[in-house]
């Protein structure tokens, strides 16, 4: 990065906004899932899936927007099977998610060697390009936001569409009330399966998004193992919110703020060893869910299937 | 006759219960028309499925003439059908007005008109004289309001058709005559309505025509002017039953549980409790009566280690348990039958006999060190069910399984053969039938008679006057007055629970 001009201050707020993305849209997905009622332990897998499928798209077509579409509609996919099997199947969600993940993993480093004849990571692909000498010319914030991506600006933008939907459509609440008590939305002739199906579907397609973020917007490669847990990190971050969009986009800045702030003080030279600093997004997610996350309450009917006629 | 709503020969088998047995209904246009029977008789369970929420094994539904089927609650209502069911469907951190529009809401653009809903509501509720605050969070109020949401909800969806089970068991008896005119307004503007209560003196004041079902069968049905409260009784039970409670006079004892100066705070910092004094006796049974929402509900809490207190003490037997653990005030002797089962009484997704022996779960006999005696656990449930007449395949069934009232009895027949010192009976009898509450009654009594001190707590006047020795009327937080329930009038507590005084009109009066 050439921002030795730049403040370490303003580097290190970019920085934060930029490896918070991911975490956010990840986040976000998980607040839409689990407000129904779903609890989709499986994000972390989805992203993986965005990542790869992301830099497949920009890798066939030539065009990273294609490769962010890809990645939507894998993450959109692989949702659409833990859906079919936590609201359809009424199967353990946890355990459904869990085998998200270990599949997703083996997928994606199956077609790696398939569709790219790599192992351990892709060529390089074209990738959003972003108007990096404009934003620089922009008065006072110029050099800040000249150090941000595309990604950042549709994680916040969807922030505030996810509050929009979540609190201010008739959609929106009856997504919260399904997520509360589905029996009393079911007895209001609220469609209790399709609103899980839609809200599980939704979480997949921010989970894509998360994953391209993660490999379009940063490296412009996929590499195996990349997401290295964000979608648990991510999890974490919504639980942290409190389930509500605003909430989960906080805790991933901070969340996102140790992770830069490591990098950053590596540097310092002070005399703590690095793996202390590497550590710290970690320490941080304990202590802020160990410490806090009595305070805030889950969707009452988060993680239960719901099976009509039952009392 | 025109029939709005007519249902042949519906059957509906549950594993191990036929809950509607051939059963045939109709509901002329205009009629209040009740639905009788005993708890887990099939009323509920029929109207289930008028409502869709299940599908019949077989039968026929037709309204207004017309062969309908209908799949889901989402059918019902595009039909004109409105239900207000037993238990709350209400979303509880949501206000009362997105709990009344959800599914129905008002929008401005690709919003909700919030602004809109609210004083939707607002006009409705006052249509139909109900006070309620449209923006406060279900949570907040009390049962009562609770149970004005939930017909709100039916009215907003502008039903021709109400069901309504059991809508009176937690109002208070003027709660309950102003429903009646509410459901009077409801027939004159053409509504038809299908009422199930357990409370026979309503059935005959507010109905046209009722229909008995007896274990999944229709026994009759009969014009209300045409038949008389014992008959009902005797129709519905198949036996005679006395309406009456016969009691000896209390021989109190000494003091069991002592009150000083209770006071707390709801959830929102206000006090609720603002310095109560009482005491119960051995040997008496002390009835609290007061109006829905006066502090009762936060007593009982307390006094069970559910809610802080903010100062004062209570003293059981000598020993202080105030801010004592539910488990440690549960082993100092207290029992509690909360008033609402669903969220304190039962574990709804476990068994019967697992909620046999709730609260003593961990002890000898059920349990040795960490393993449970499963083989203890059942045979007690057995006779639990057995004592109580808790209709019910087996013990092995879930708690959700069962029908209200026949929940209520469990959770009654645990807390009472718990054998405490002091029981508190909170609204013990809500949604039995007269056959289990004349059974209820008579192991209070019993409690009573043994020797145990029982604190009684019920919105109903007939309840309280018929059982307490004594009688505490609670007003805004605090006792207003003790009468001795042989003295006292329906009249007199009327005074006192609105916050009166009987000072100049009885001298004496008060004990
Ligand atoms: N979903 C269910 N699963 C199993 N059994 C059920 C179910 N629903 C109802 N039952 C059984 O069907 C019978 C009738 O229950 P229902 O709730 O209709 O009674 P009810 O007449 O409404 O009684 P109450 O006055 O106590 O409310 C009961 O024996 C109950 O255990
Ligand atoms: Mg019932």
């Amino acid at each position: 990065m050439d921002n030795a001009s730049l403040p370490v201050v303003v580097a290190l707020m970019a920085a934060t906004l930029r490896q918070a993305t991911p975490l956010i849209l990840a986040s976000l997905g998980g607040v839409f899932s689990e407000r129904s009622g779903v609890v989709n332990i499986g994000l972390d897998g989805i992203m993986t899936c965005g990542a790869f499928f992301g830099v497949y798209g920009s890798y066939k077509t030539g065009s990273p927007a294609m490769g962010i579409l890809f990645a939507i509609i894998a993450g959109m996919i692989v949702s659409s099977i833990h859906a079919f099997l936590s609201i359809h199947l009424k199967a353990d969600q946890v355990v459904s998610g869990v085998a998200i993940n270990l599949f997703s993993g083996a997928l994606t480093s199956y077609l790696l060697l398939v569709l790219f004849n790599r192992q351990g990571q892709t060529d390089g692909v074209n990738a959003l390009t972003y108007p990096k000498a404009f934003m620089r010319g922009i008065p006072v914030i110029g050099g800040f936001l000249s150090e941000l991506n595309w990604y950042v600006f549709m994680a916040i933008i969807l922030v505030f569409v996810t509050y929009f939907i979540l609190y201010k459509t008739s959609l929106g609440l009856r997504i919260r009330a399904v997520g509360e008590h589905p029996k009393a939305a079911d007895t209001l002739g609220v469609n209790v399966y399709a609103i899980r199906y839609l809200c599980v579907i939704l979480s997949g397609a921010l989970g894509g998004l998360a994953g391209a973020s993660l490999s379009l917007g940063t490296t412009n490669l996929f590499r195996e193992g990349m997401v290295s847990g964000r979608g648990f990190i991510a999890l974490a971050a919504m639980i942290f919110g409190g389930w509500r969009p605003f909430g989960a986009m906080w805790a991933s800045i901070l969340f996102a703020f140790a992770d830069a702030f490591q990098i950053v003080a590596q540097g310092f030279g002070w005399a703590i060893p690095y793996q202390f600093y590497s550590a710290l997004p970690y320490i941080l997610t304990m202590i802020a869910l160990a410490g806090f996350v009595g305070k805030t309450t889950a969707p009452a009917a988060d993680g239960v299937p719901y099976t009509k006629g039952e009392r | 006759m025109e029939k709005v709503v007519e249902m042949r020969g519906i059957t509906k088998v549950f594993p191990g219960v036929r809950a509607n047995d051939d059963v045939n209904f109709e509901l002329a246009k205009g009629e209040i028309h009740v639905l009788l029977g005993e708890n887990g008789a099939g009323k509920t369970t029929l109207m289930n499925i008028l409502y869709g929420l299940y599908q019949p094994d077989s039968g026929e539904i037709y309204v207004n003439g017309k062969k309908v089927d209908i799949k889901t609650p989402g059918d019902a209502i595009k039909l004109g059908i409105g239900m207000v069911h037993q238990h709350f469907m209400l979303v509880h951190n949501f206000t009362v007005a997105e709990n009344i529009i959800l599914g129905k809401e008002p929008k401005k653009g690709i919003t909700v008109n919030m602004k809109q809903a609210i004083q939707d509501v607002k006009k409705l509720a006052d249509l139909y004289g109900f006070k309620i605050d449209p923006e406060a969070i279900i949570e907040d109020i009390t049962v009562g309001q609770q149970q004005k949401v939930e017909i709100l909800k039916a009215l907003y969806r502008g039903a021709d058709i109400l069901i309504l089970d059991e809508p009176t068991a937690v109002l208070t008896p003027q709660e309950i005559e102003e429903l009646g005119v509410i459901l009077k307004n409801l027939v004159k503007e053409g509504k038809s309505i299908i009422l199930i209560t357990h409370k026979l003196k309503e059935v005959m004041s507010m109905s046209d025509r009722v229909t008995i079902v007896r274990r999944g069968k229709v026994i009759d049905t009969v014009r209300t002017s045409e038949t008389s409260i014992d008959r009902l009784a005797e129709m519905m039970v198949g036996r005679k039953v006395s309406l009456k409670i016969d009691k000896a006079p209390a021989k109190p004892g000494k003091v069991v549980l002592e009150i000083k100066d209770l006071r707390a705070q709801d959830h929102r910092g206000l006090p609720v409790l603002k310095g109560v004094n009482l005491e119960v006796r051995s040997g008496e049974i002390l009835g609290i009566a007061g109006v829905d929402g006066n502090g009762q509900s936060e007593l009982i809490e307390v006094i069970t280690g559910l809610r802080k207190s903010t100062g004062g003490k209570f003293i059981l037997n000598g020993k202080d348990l105030t801010g004592k653990s539910p488990r440690e005030i549960i082993e100092a002797g207290i029992a509690h039958i909360p008033e609402d089962r669903h969220k304190r009484g039962l574990v709804l997704k476990y068994s019967l006999a697992e909620n046999a022996v709730l609260g003593k779960h961990y002890a000898a006999p059920f349990a040795k060190g960490i393993m449970m005696n499963y083989a203890r656990i059942k045979e007690y449930a057995r006779t639990l069910i057995r004592d109580f007449d808790v209709r019910t395949p087996n013990e092995e069934v879930m708690a959700s399984a069962l029908s209200g009232g026949n929940q209520q009895k469990m959770v009654a027949a645990r807390e009472i053969n718990k054998d405490p010192e002091l029981l508190i009976a909170a609204q013990p009898t809500r949604g039995l039938d007269v056959g289990a509450i004349e059974y209820i009654h008579k192991r209070l009594v019993m409690e009573r008679d043994r020797g145990r001190a029982v604190l009684l707590v019920s919105l109903e006047l007939d309840e309280i006057l018929n059982l307490s020795d004594r009688i505490a009327v609670i007003y805004d937080g605090e006792i207003v007055g003790i009468l001795d329930a042989k003295n006292a009038t329906e009249n007199e507590l009327g005074i006192l629970m609105a916050g009166g005084s009987l000072k100049n009109k009885k001298e004496g009066g008060i004990v």
